[in-house]
């Protein structure tokens, strides 16, 4: 039980990651990879502010606020400076991974003991509980902190959903999403499609943040190395979400974000279970993403092999 | 008869990749005023820099020279997407105009707020339906029952008509219209070009068409221009203008062409003689 609690405590919170890639993958249409350096950035201040002694709410708003600057930073040079999508991200990637450790001073700061944004929610639930730190799900016993985390980070998550789906379907949110599908058509309508680069990645990387000043609480660390193959386990998790729910309108895409994230930490959980190694994780998440993306075309070929002549749509 | 200047041109010069051997002079000194209310057509040869005059009026690319000054603003060095408050554009391919993946609502809605700045209020609200259904109504395409659905799933005709609707919706200062019939089939095409005249007539708008039909543009109510490597060579207005027919416009054509055939020609036995 324990296991699945943690699986769907780390898809939660990673599906904040994924909700962020959902604007800069999908809606803007941006191969983002500031995301491997945003992840740890958000990790890296939320931790060392906790650790100094911040709320642990004010901390994670620094760290999304951090996260949205690099965002805007990837734009900026793509936008400003015409320097190509890939490179803006690695660049942005670099620069964070130096940045990162000078924030941390170290590669690791663990927290130990410190506050996080679940405490509100544990003492709620301690005194629901009558102070019993431990309770029973379909008659398993789960400790009281673990299950509480569970529950902030599906409130979080649910709230950031929420929000997201508002904003996608304001005027903004509609201009925004019109630049990745047709940037001239976006200018004709007198919107600067540039400005909506920008804006996307900084909302998309400061989601990203948060998600990992959340992950560093959840895991009790923040680690330098920690963003390294976060882009291809999010584009994984969008992928199985799109695969599950499909993509007929935005809460249908939000709510696949959602679902796929923690259908693919299950997936991890029962591969790590079954003695699959820690270390193969990455690799075999890279050959999921490639399976997905060419698989289309290889049922098309099949499709024509088996039927025989083209088949018209 | 002729309205107040509502666009005025002042020897805008473009070329592409100067100084190479890809070098184009797509815009040589052209200089042009366009009276409010009026609709005019362009006409010429491929590559006679007839696009690239409505695109410098659009802002796709910098000017070398020259100004462009619309409804008394010196819009030389605006971007384009702030020239678009002004302007309202029908590509030539139909697909360009309009967002593929959005519904016919989101794509609408975006052109009923042109040009006012950002807002975070909900976009497709039940009284911007209303409104949209009852405009889309007026295109007699029953696509007013679809406003949900993608835009990518329509037609050519029916996606550049509405297009052609979202570009009038706010009433632009100017319209320019890019062969905005040529890349759909006949019976489509007669059906925008009918559209374009009735929303032109009715909303009383200054409209620049590019055309390669020479019909259609006799056919227009206002002024015929004809451009040639990069310059206005014919201008056909007012009574002038009443009396043109095609065989007229074809005969310009092949005068022009031929006075360039006997540029060359003389440069390549000038240049055979003394170099």
């Amino acid at each position: 039980m324990n296991i699945v609690i943690g699986a769907f405590t780390m898809g939660l919170v990673l599906a904040l990651l994924t909700l962020g890639m959902l604007i800069s993958f999908r809606m803007i249409r941006f191969t983002d990879i500031t995301v491997d350096g945003s992840i740890t950035l958000g990790a890296a201040l939320a931790s060392l502010l906790i650790v100094n002694g911040w709320s642990p709410w004010t901390a994670t708003l620094l760290a999304v606020l951090a996260g949205s600057v690099a965002g805007m930073i990837t734009g900026i040079l793509y936008t400003r400076f015409n320097i190509q999508m890939i490179l803006s991200g690695i660049l942005m990637m670099t620069a964070l991974y130096s940045i990162n450790l000078r924030i941390m001073g170290r590669s690791n700061i663990p927290l130990l003991d410190t506050p996080t944004v679940s405490n509100g929610v544990e003492s709620v639930l301690l005194g629901l509980t009558g102070g019993a730190t431990r309770i029973h799900i379909l008659g398993w016993p789960v400790p009281l902190s673990d299950f509480s985390v569970l529950v902030s980070s599906l409130l979080i998550c649910v709230i950031v959903a929420i929000a997201l789906r508002y904003f996608l379907l304001t005027h903004l949110g509609t201009a925004l999403r019109a630049t990745g599908n047709n940037p001239q058509m976006v200018r004709a309508q007198g919107i600067n499609n540039k400005s909506m680069v920008v804006l996307g990645l900084a909302l998309a990387n400061g989601l990203v943040a948060l998600s990992g000043a959340l992950l560093a609480q959840y895991q009790g660390f923040a680690d330098v190395q920690m963003g390294i193959g976060m882009m291809v386990w999010g584009l994984a998790s969008i992928i199985i979400g799109e695969a599950l729910v499909g993509k007929r309108s935005i809460g249908v895409m939000i709510t696949g974000a959602i679902l796929g994230t923690i259908f693919f930490r299950l997936l991890i959980a029962i591969a790590l279970r079954w003695g699959l190694n820690p270390n193969d994780l990455k690799l075999v998440t890279a050959v999921f993403v490639f399976v997905a993306l060419v698989a289309p075309y290889w049922m098309k070929l099949l499709g024509k092999n088996v039927f025989g002549g083209t088949r018209h749509a | 008869m002729e309205g107040p200047v509502m666009l005025e041109i002042k020897n805008i010069s473009k070329t592409f990749a100067p100084k190479t051997v890809n070098e184009v002079r797509a815009l040589q000194q052209v200089s042009l005023q366009i009276s409010k209310g009026s609709f005019t057509g362009v006409i010429g040869t491929n590559g006679s820099g007839k696009s690239t005059l409505l695109n410098a009026i659009a802002g796709n690319f910098e000017l070398d020279r020259g100004s462009v000054v619309l409804d008394g603003q010196n819009i030389t060095r605006w971007p384009e997407f702030k020239r678009a408050k002004l302007i309202g554009r029908v590509f030539q391919n139909p697909f360009a105009g309009s967002a593929a993946g959005m519904s016919i609502a989101e794509n609408i809605v975006m052109a009923m707020r042109r040009g006012r700045g950002w807002s975070l209020r909900t976009a497709v609200t039940s009284s911007e339906r209303r409104e949209m259904a009852e405009k889309v109504h007026s295109l007699k395409m029953g696509l007013e029952d679809r406003l949900d659905n993608p835009i990518g799933n329509l037609s050519g005709g029916q996606r550049q008509a509405l297009t052609l609707l979202m570009a009038t919706w706010l009433k632009p200062k100017l319209l320019l219209l890019d062969e905005h019939t040529a890349a759909l089939d006949p019976k489509s095409a007669a059906k925008v070009a009918e559209l374009t005249s009735k929303i032109i007539a009715e909303e009383k708008l200054t409209a620049l068409m590019v055309t390669h039909s020479m019909q259609q543009a006799v056919d227009l109510p206002g002024r015929i221009i004809m451009m040639h490597r990069g310059q206005v060579v014919e201008d056909f207005r007012d009574e002038m203008k009443q009396r043109v027919r095609v065989p007229d416009l074809i005969r310009v054509f092949e005068r022009v062409q031929k006075m360039e055939l006997f540029d060359q020609s003389v440069a390549e036995m000038l240049e055979q003689q003394y170099v």
